[in-house]
């Protein structure tokens, strides 16, 4: 499971074999949240771009900036990719409108700095902070 | 909890005593052994971190419905000093800033709205923007916003929502001071644009309720309730904006506290001198997300009203209060004889101001501050008065809610959302949401007994109990 127990939020978690692919496996739990991410049509998207030296900020942040701009643009992300290069991160999230028959699940408030963690496994990577909702 | 890393005050208040050499403040839990012994022990760890702080002045605290929330706990107290080096945190706010809940009385009794229950259930779920996803009918510019974020509650009322006389029973009377919106972010304001006016999801809720007993005669005299009565509670705060604001600043915040030195026990709990530059942006900014907030209740208000007013014509809807629990706010107290302005954060907890202080309106001068717990789901709230004690016990702080007694994720494996609505109605309340996995989310048993919170909040000299309220519909995000 994607996720880790918090009395009022939800504590979440992302692996991958790399670093990259574990924020991008923390967003979709996050995601997965707010609705069912099978069936979201990948049919628009927003961008996310910014800098961090922190790797645990720059999972915090990765994770706020694709809410905030799925909020702005009414849109529900399905998708997710991400590269960086240093201090600089480039990702795209990928989604469609709301429509009615989706399921509603909670609305994401955040990522925090609460049990953040970002580090190597033997597998590869994982990301994990607790999401408020 | 584990029992045994605590020391009892007496019957309902506790400490955490002090190992050898270790420097911070002291540590206050309020409420009854059997609260305290189902609270996570990273509660304990949370609000020892916030004694730890700089400017901190009396006891970092938690009420009685607290449980591990982000940075500090929820139900987390804590004041502290600008003059002393004092701090300001966006944990020690939380995300949904000026989250809070409006009251508004009414004339009707419940045998009088029981037979048009159902459509009035109804006509509320379609009328009162609810859920994740659904957008408000109110669609501003970034000017426009601008001026919300100024005006507060006064700016809703300019656009035709509302009565003048709602205001004088807002906190701040519906406007916070400070509020700056050139230091709330774009991205923010973008997110906002289409949310006034919307309930939002998780625990927000817009429930109709019946007075089912008055413990305190003659202050719910002053606050205009009877047994019998039907109320109208609005819990909701301030939407994207304000999740944006604490979600920039947190990390900002973060970053400031290492640039200034400030060594933080947990870097959860970012932060910043409040005479910092980095500490007065968020001040700025969080006040015009209170703004924001006490807009968006002002609105729904007004929503709720209309609804009423087809169902019940010549029936109107008084604010009764209208109080946050998601706030830092500045306030004068008195500390060791001396008063002293202070900048007190309450996460998951409301000012409680006692008889006689001069921020009250008139009518509740004498009665103290009305505080109001929200109960869980389909369960019950409770009216409480602000005490004259409540000031040198906490600040004067009270409970804000029942506090979750179970993860989410423990409860969607234990109910069901559909068989729960469907318990719920047999039992006379009826539940309108989209969210069959957020009603199961919230389960009455996920929470604490309100009832044990109300009470715990009484004997431990916080608030005074008046009113108790049962819900007969709720409308859920």
């Amino acid at each position: 499971m994607p996720y880790f127990e918090h009395d009022a939020d939800v504590g979440v978690v992302g692996r991958g074999a790399s670093l990259e692919q574990a924020f991008v496996a923390g967003a979709e739990a996050v995601f997965s949240l707010i609705t069912r991410l099978e069936g979201i049509r990948p049919l628009e998207s927003v961008e996310v771009q910014f800098e961090e030296a922190d790797a645990e900020l720059a999972f915090v942040t990765w994770i706020n900036q694709l809410l905030g701009h799925a909020h702005e643009n009414g849109l529900v992300l399905g998708k997710f990719e991400l590269e960086h290069e240093g201090e600089r991160w480039r990702g795209r999230g990928w989604g469609e409108p709301w429509r009615d028959e989706m399921e509603r699940g909670v609305d994401v408030k955040g990522a925090t700095l609460t049990m953040l963690s970002v580090a190597q496994t033997d597998g590869g990577w994982e990301a994990r902070c607790v999401i408020d909702v | 909890m584990d029992l045994t890393r605590i020391s009892a005050l007496d019957g309902w208040s506790w400490t955490v005593p002090r190992a050898a050499g270790e420097s911070r403040h002291e540590v206050k839990l309020y409420g009854s052994r059997e609260l305290l012994e189902t609270m996570d022990d990273k509660v304990l760890e949370q609000i020892t971190n916030v004694a730890r702080l700089p400017g901190l002045v009396g006891a970092a605290m938690t009420m009685p419905d607290a449980h591990w929330g982000y940075g500090f706990p929820i139900g987390g107290v804590a004041a502290f000093d600008a003059q002393r080096g004092g701090i300001v945190s966006a944990g020690g706010v939380g995300f949904d800033i000026s989250c809070g809940i409006r009251c508004l009385r009414t004339d009707l009794t419940l045998p009088d709205i029981m037979p048009r229950l159902e459509p009035l259930a109804d006509n509320l779920y379609r009328d009162i923007p609810a859920g994740v996803g659904e957008g408000g009918h109110i669609r501003l510019d970034v000017p426009e916003l601008d001026r919300v974020l100024a005006g507060g509650a006064a700016w809703a009322l300019e656009q035709g929502y509302g009565e003048a006389a709602d205001l004088e029973y807002v906190e701040e009377n519906g406007r916070a001071r400070g509020a700056v919106p050139a230091k709330v972010s774009a991205l923010a304001k973008k997110r906002q644009l289409g949310e006034m006016g919307t309930l939002g999801s998780g625990n927000h809720y817009l429930e109709v309720q019946w007075v089912e007993r008055i413990l305190d005669a003659e202050a719910a005299r002053a606050f205009g309730l009877f047994e019998g009565q039907i109320v109208v509670s609005i819990h909701c705060g301030s939407r994207g904006l304000g999740h944006q604001i604490g979600t920039e600043y947190l990390v900002s915040l973060a970053k400031a506290a290492g640039r200034l030195g400030i060594a933080l026990p947990d870097r959860e709990l970012a932060c910043a001198p409040i005479d910092s530059d980095e500490g007065q942006a968020y001040l700025g900014a969080m006040n015009a997300a209170t703004n924001c907030a006490l807009a968006n209740r002002q609105i729904l208000a007004q929503l709720t009203r209309r609804v009423f007013a087809h169902h019940f014509p010549g029936h109107g809807l008084e604010t009764l209060f209208d109080v946050s629990h998601n706030t830092c706010k500045t306030e004068w107290h008195l500390v060791e004889g001396r008063r002293r302005l202070l900048h007190v954060h309450r996460k998951g907890a409301t000012r409680a101001f006692g008889p006689g202080h001069p921020d009250l309106p008139q009518r509740y001068r004498e009665a103290g501050q009305p505080v109001i717990i929200g109960g869980s789901m389909g369960t019950g709230s409770y009216i409480l008065a602000g005490t004259a004690e409540s000031e040198a016990r906490a600040f004067s702080s009270a409970s804000h809610g029942a506090g979750r007694a179970m993860s989410r994720h423990a409860a969607l494996k234990r109910w069901q959302g559909r068989a729960l609505l469907k318990d719920l109605e047999t039992r006379g309340v009826l539940v309108r949401t989209r969210s069959m996995r957020g009603a199961a989310e919230e389960a009455p048993g996920a929470y604490k007994d309100v009832e044990r919170v109300a009470e715990a909040t009484e004997r431990a000299g916080l608030a005074r109990r008046v009113a108790l309220l049962r819900p007969k519909v709720c409308i859920k995000g």
